[in-house]
């Protein structure tokens, strides 16, 4: 089988490099799934599209409206991807067996997945009941089955906050979202229209240190934290419960790309990409939340279209300059993609950021060659929230240094 | 002086008001949402209601426009009895004029007969 560019995984950032890249050449877009959409299709609730399409869709309708403007595209369901070689030439497997797929580009879309409970090291004993957020949000959306009555939920980033006003809604009685952080990990927004609505308490630096139950999940111990994170023991407690839900981050999911030999920053923990998301690998691209885990899926769709571009053009035999200037993440900024700009022509240019501490009124600095090229003002930064810094693509085209940081405003 | 986080988009703006004066928001829907606020506070409902013949049980739904917060547990009351049939399309109105508000229940996605 042969084919222009090969998309991997047809979540947003697929379903959107897809749409791009079929306007310039053949696409093969590549769903492990028995359908389209990926993860936006259990994310039922309302607050996709504001920045895109100017007004707040549910995950379904976000999906869906990418999903009908495939037409022209191949799409193979069911089907994974086992190898990628140097040479594009990759090895599948679906639901007719293993077969070989050449592509003159690649796009990685795959996604994240969910950290475990195993990832955050709880002990105690292993009952039925524990459940990551999005294995209890597939339960509910898909298939209409309640993981549980009494909920507590460990995190307090946006899945976990979703999924306290889901269950409520549904029923079930959300004893409390317990956040080892002193400050909430998701939108301020879903703190309020999916706590404070619902009178759910959110305990702050706090955090499940055990996990009780024979069969099933009895209870489990909760205690506060100092601030190096250590439980405290004298302000250990039980809470009963007969489901624990776990919403402790995502990790971009870069098997295959490891396995390829394809460069991985290890602060984003995905691939390393250029300003028109191509990997260290040639003709290789990245996007969405394999390169690094967004706050919203409009970013995932913007990053993927500009990948979906490129790689068409790679398709096309186009040569692009290959500068590899790195972009430095300058003061209180923990990481910057796209992390090398190699100097494609691109009008602009959109620097993704997040910073390292809280900061209220500050100036986002573009410095290039060691001169402010691009400022712009923040009324409050925060390291759960992605920071943008859109550029003039000139600005940075044939840089010999460029950093990216966060300056208090005198 | 009464402060709100205005939920109209991932911005979250932390608006004050003090009498008259309202500051803080960023744009106007952040005004709208204030004001509805503190008069009466409404939110979009999204659920899932029983689908039969489809790819999946259920199918995911939403208001078409907001309804009174108070009455969303009411509202999922009467959704939990709903069932319908594929094929859907995504925007068929699936339950009428929910409780009176003058707003639909909508269709989240399209879902074929299996």
């Amino acid at each position: 089988m042969k084919t222009d560019v090969a998309v991997i995984g047809g979540g947003p950032a697929g379903l959107a490099a897809a749409m791009e890249a079929k306007k310039h050449a053949k696409v093969t877009l590549i769903e492990r799934n028995e359908e389209l959409g990926g993860i936006l299709q259990q994310c039922i609730h309302h607050g996709f599209g504001n920045f895109i399409f100017g007004e707040a869709l549910t995950g379904p309708e976000y999906a869906e409206h990418f999903i009908e403007a495939l037409e022209g595209v191949d799409v193979l369901l069911n089907t994974t991807v086992l190898e990628i070689d140097k040479n594009k030439r990759m090895l599948l497997s679906g639901p007719d067996g293993v077969f070989e797929m050449e592509a003159k580009a690649i796009i990685l879309a795959m996604g994240c997945r969910e950290r475990t409970r195993t990832q955050i090291f709880i002990p105690g004993t292993r009952p039925a009941g524990v459940y990551t957020a999005g294995t209890a949000q597939r339960l509910i959306n898909i298939e209409g089955v309640m993981p549980g009555k009494h909920i507590v939920i460990l995190g307090s980033g946006d899945v976990g906050l979703i999924m306290a006003r889901r269950l409520t809604l549904e029923g079930a009685k959300v004893e409390g979202v317990y956040e080892i952080m002193p400050k909430p990990g998701g939108l301020t927004r879903n703190i309020v229209q999916c706590l404070h609505d619902f009178d759910i308490p959110l305990h702050l630096s706090h955090t499940v240190v055990e996990i009780v139950g024979k069969k099933r999940l009895e209870g489990v111990f909760v205690a506060k934290v100092d601030k190096n994170f250590k439980p405290i023991e004298e302000t250990k407690r039980f809470v009963p419960c007969d489901t624990l839900i776990l919403a402790v981050g995502l990790i971009p999911e870069n098997e295959l790309t490891k396995k390829t030999g394809i460069e991985l920053d290890s602060v984003t923990a995905g691939p390393v990409v250029d300003e028109g998301m191509e990997t260290s690998m040639e003709g290789i691209f990245a996007c969405g939340n394999v390169v690094h885990v967004h706050d919203l899926v409009d970013d995932v769709s913007l990053s993927a279209i500009i990948a979906g571009r490129e790689a068409a053009k790679h398709a096309n035999g186009e040569k692009t300059e290959r500068r590899k200037i790195k972009v430095k993440a300058g003061e209180n900024v923990r990481y910057v993609v796209p992390q090398i700009i190699n100097g494609r022509d691109m009008e602009e240019i959109t620097f993704y950021f997040r910073v390292k501490n809280e900061m209220r009124n500050v100036v986002t600095r573009l410095i290039v060659d060691g001169e402010v090229r691009k400022e712009k003002r923040e009324l409050i930064v925060k390291p759960p929230e992605m920071v943008r810094l859109k550029v003039k693509g000139e600005l940075v085209k044939n840089a010999n240094s460029i950093s990216i940081e966060v300056k208090k405003v005198a | 002086m009464r402060k709100f986080i205005c939920i109209q988009c991932p911005l979250g703006c932390e608006i004050t008001v003090e009498g008259e004066k309202i500051e803080g928001n960023r744009c106007v829907r952040g005004k709208e949402y204030v004001m509805q606020e503190m008069k009466n506070p409404k939110r979009v409902l999204t659920t899932t209601v029983f689908i039969e013949n489809a790819i999946h049980p259920m199918l995911p739904v939403r208001s078409n426009g907001e309804v009174p917060k108070e009455l969303l547990k009411e509202c999922m009351k009467i959704l939990a009895g709903v069932k319908v049939k594929a094929p859907v399309k995504k925007g068929d109105v699936i339950y009428k004029n929910i409780l009176n508000t003058g707003v639909d229940i909508i269709a989240s996605r399209s879902m074929e007969r299996k």
